[in-house]
């Protein structure tokens, strides 16, 4: 099955990036667009058929490595 | 006095950190690459600067992962002092033994040119050479050196004296016109909770001899050597 995992940073945390981007669109003339946050998606193709575990599984891998929780958030999605 | 430097696929700064402490302690430092699973009995570990595999994900992130920084982490609990100058300030910060998170530079510039620092307190085995507010000036290069931390942990550092380095004007005042990323507090370098880690942006190995442009790095290595010898 596949994983699919939204990583975000926390609120609080400048995001320089988003502040670009949100630059850039209104140089583009894109009103209206308060504010910009910038973030990773990540997949993973997982052998594990059993969601619960392969959810289980997938948050382990985001606490020890896929995300830094000291200022990033996470999602986990199992499809498939 | 015995020291080591990990390798990573990446680092680029080993060399200099090599030449610093045996220009400063007349000792060759021992070079371990990333896969080896221990270290030998050591009185200083360095981490270097440099891009470890690729900054891939987040600078720092699979360093802080690989098999030997198991090592340094287990021995730096124990209380072997570890030195992380820039790239291996972000390993620091990614393992734990360091507060907070190096984020991508205010500007979003790659940022290098020389650096005046504060020295915040001389009461550690790394900075026992230098006085507190003293000046020094280093190179930085790095596109990811804004610290970050919450406030109660910025508070946590600086109400235990674990500000090492704080950017500054070139007469010392902290005002924020030195800061060239964007770090909270003009922090430029902290330590444990034991001041037996230390983590810090710029590069002091790069300003150890006159054909650097500038010898400010010296009196750290000088004063590590002198502490640990």
């Amino acid at each position: 099955m596949k994983a699919k995992v939204h990583i975000t940073l926390k609120t609080g945390v400048l995001d320089p990036q988003g502040k670009a981007i949100a630059h850039a669109l209104g140089s583009l003339g894109f009103g209206g667009v308060d504010e910009v946050r910038q973030g990773k998606y990540i997949e993973l193709d997982l052998a594990e058929t059993d969601p619960a575990k392969a959810k289980a599984a997938v948050d382990d891998m985001c606490k020890k490595l896929l995300a830094n929780t000291v200022i990033e958030n996470y999602t986990v999605e199992v499809v498939g | 006095m015995k020291s080591a430097i990990i390798v990573f696929p990446g680092t680029n700064r080993e060399q200099d950190i090599r030449v610093a402490l045996r220009q400063a302690s007349g000792t060759d430092p021992l070079l371990v690459f990333h896969l080896e699973t221990s270290l030998p009995e050591v009185d200083l570990i360095v981490l270097p600067g440099g891009f470890a595999h690729g900054d891939y994900l987040r600078c720092g992130a699979m360093a802080a992962r690989s098999p030997i920084v198991q090592d340094v982490v287990a021995k730096a609990k124990r209380g072997v002092p570890v030195l992380g100058v820039c790239n291996g300030f972000q390993v620091l910060t990614e393992t734990g033994l360091l507060p907070g998170a190096l984020m991508r530079n205010a500007d979003l510039k790659f940022v290098c040119r020389n650096v005046d620092l504060r020295v915040e307190t001389s009461q550690s085995i790394f900075t026992s050479g230098l006085s507190e507010g003293e000046v020094m000036n280093v190179p930085v290069a790095h596109h990811d050196g804004n610290y970050f931390a919450d406030p109660e942990t910025l508070d946590r550092l600086e109400g235990e004296g674990r500000v090492a380095f704080r950017y500054c004007a070139p007469g010392g005042a902290v005002d924020g016109t030195g800061n060239p990323n964007g770090s909270a507090r003009n922090i430029a370098g902290i330590f444990n909770e034991s001041k037996t880690v230390l983590g810090m942006m710029p590069h002091p190995e790069d300003a150890v001899d006159p054909l650097h442009g500038g010898t400010g790095g010296r009196g750290l290595f000088d004063g590590i050597v002198r502490a640990l010898s």
